[in-house]
């Protein structure tokens, strides 16, 4: 059944997603001579007024998704600059020679790089980092978190909804601990905006990072919401001529910033009937596939969105269970962790054992996958563990009731 | 991840899946590898009273590359000598395989497969002193 002219089903949307069509199709009119190309900050001239207003129409529509104030809303590259813009911008202003409240930061162990790697640098730097350790579902424990507050404690970073797991956190709960503590609040909504409701008038969230991709809008593209009341500041982390309140200079890609309000307005419209859609066919693929013997859900199904399901099938290498479902499109671990020979961070901080994260596949669906593709890939699931069981040793030893962890591996 | 195309077959149709009875005097076997590392290999070998290896059988828990480098491993052991079989370099797998650089630790653990299944026959009674065994 496999065919080299046909593509692999696609099943990453945590990846990346295709462009709507109806996105494309409203961008590609600001981009040629017969289009509006013009310079959204051009004051003097209708090229720049028209692109304007289009800019300032999708700032509506971005905003209107998280019910947020348009002003609040700040055009980046994507969410990883606004990542980096909201934790960086927040630790050099409140520590930094200004106010000096503090140097200390708490985060997840289970963030995206984009923080992570955002909190390694500020550590070169001198601040002071937390990292939590998750529970093994990978919820963030509000007790834990509220016993690392300290009086220097300046921001928490915590992830709305994890890229490798689905599980969702409750940013409600958490914004009420630190709003009480007067610290700053900041969360990634890359995997969340579109598919889990968010109302920013009662969630006490400060900062709020999206992604464009992530809800079939274009790459390169994303937002940093920042609260206006109480008024949150920022450092800026890109100079120049001050666009966006001072805040992140650079000529405001229209195209882009189109296609981003026009993603999330489709988003606002359709949640509801894509996070059915998704349920369900998340639903099927787990009914098709759990009684295949020593699976296991990674997360929490109950507190996660139905479109990320991450699953392990003990025993069997995630990268030779890739291979073999070759006509599907999947990621063993996140995406951006695919060219280390390093099992999951995310699963080995859920405490996973070094197995179960080497075996895990992350099926992530969205608007376009039907039943049909979630049939083929139960159906060649199924084939494909069976025959990797068959050349495994390791289920073998489990079959004779071996009890691995008391085995000593001569590891080289 | 682009797999070469005897990587892809050796995937599809992996030679001599299967085991042997570990207790057996004529078998030898290796197991090495961790499940931390996400590679574990068991290599079985049959041999016969004057040191040649008759049959060999693996299982494999890893990428495409290592059960590419492990079922490789038992066509060429079969009809060498101990001693033969244990000079097989991991380099000439890895070659054979086109193994890109971030896949050749797969055919190293494959070379110690080889030589632990001998140590294991070599250490069982009445097998030191197999003809093959120059040392």
């Amino acid at each position: 059944m496999t065919s080299s002219n046909r593509r692999p089903i696609y099943m990453d949307y945590a990846a990346t997603t295709p462009m709507d069509p109806r996105v494309a199709k409203k961008m590609v009119q600001f981009l040629t001579p017969d289009g509006e190309f013009g310079n959204p900050a051009s004051r003097s001239h209708a090229y720049g007024w028209t692109a304007e207003a289009a800019v300032e129409e999708a700032r509506k529509q971005v905003a209107a998704l998280v019910n947020a104030n348009p002003k609040e809303i700040i055009w980046t590259s994507g969410a990883t600059e606004s990542d980096n813009l909201a934790i960086k911008g927040v630790a050099h202003f409140y520590g930094g020679k200004n106010t000096k409240k503090g140097k200390h930061i708490i985060t997840s162990k289970i963030e995206h790089k984009a923080v992570l790697d955002t909190c390694r640098q500020l550590e070169r730097e001198g601040y002071d980092l937390t990292y939590l350790d998750p529970e093994p579902t990978g919820l963030i424990d509000l007790g834990k978190l509220e016993a690392a507050m300290r009086d220097d404690t300046i921001l928490v970073s915590i992830m709305h909804v994890n890229n490798e797991l689905g599980v969702i956190q409750d940013i409600g709960a958490i914004g009420e601990l630190t709003r009480a503590r007067g610290i700053v609040f900041h969360v990634d909504a890359a995997q969340s905006a579109g598919k889990v409701d968010i109302d920013l008038s009662v969630v006490k969230v400060d900062l709020m990072s999206f992604s464009a991709h992530k809800i079939y809008g274009p790459k390169g593209m994303g937002a940093l919401y920042v609260r206006r009341k109480p008024r949150i500041r920022l450092e800026a982390q890109t100079h120049g001529g001050g666009h966006e309140r001072g805040m992140r200079s650079g000529t405001l890609a229209t195209h882009q910033i189109v296609g981003m309000g026009e993603a999330f307005r489709i988003a606002q419209e359709d949640r509801v009937k894509d996070q059915a859609h998704v349920a369900a066919l998340r639903d099927r693929l787990y009914a098709g596939v759990k009684d295949l013997e020593e699976v296991y859900v990674n997360g929490d199904m109950t507190q996660s969105v139905p479109n990320i399901f991450n699953i392990s099938f003990n025993y069997v290498e995630g990268e030779s269970l890739i291979m073999s479902l070759k006509d599907l499109a999947v990621s063993s671990g996140s995406a951006c962790t695919s060219a280390s020979l390093e099992p999951s961070y995310v699963l080995r901080a859920l405490g996973r054992n070094d197995e179960l994260a080497h075996s895990s596949i992350r099926f992530s669906i969205g608007r376009f996958t039907t039943e049909e593709d979630i049939d083929y890939a139960i159906a060649h699931v199924r084939e494909a563990i069976k025959k990797l069981r068959a050349l495994s040793p390791l289920w073998d030893m489990y079959k004779e009731g071996i009890d691995l962890s008391q085995v000593k591996w001569a590891a080289h | 991840m682009a797999y070469s195309e005897k990587v892809l077959d050796h995937y599809e149709n992996p030679r001599n899946v299967g085991t042997m009875e570990k207790d057996d005097p004529s078998v030898g076997t290796g197991m090495v590898g961790a499940p931390a590392c996400g590679d574990v290999m068991r290599l079985q070998i049959k041999v016969s009273d004057d040191g040649i290896i008759e049959e060999a059988r693996f299982k494999t828990y890893g990428c495409g590359s290592a059960i590419a480098s492990s079922s490789l491993l038992t066509e060429w052991v079969k009809g060498k000598t101990l001693e033969e079989a244990g000079q097989i370099k991991n380099t000439d797998l890895a070659e054979e395989l086109a193994l890109p650089p971030v896949k050749i630790h797969c055919s190293v653990l494959a070379e110690d497969a080889i030589k632990a299944a001998i140590e294991d026959f070599r250490g069982k009674a009445g097998n030191t002193d197999d003809p093959g065994n120059a040392a």
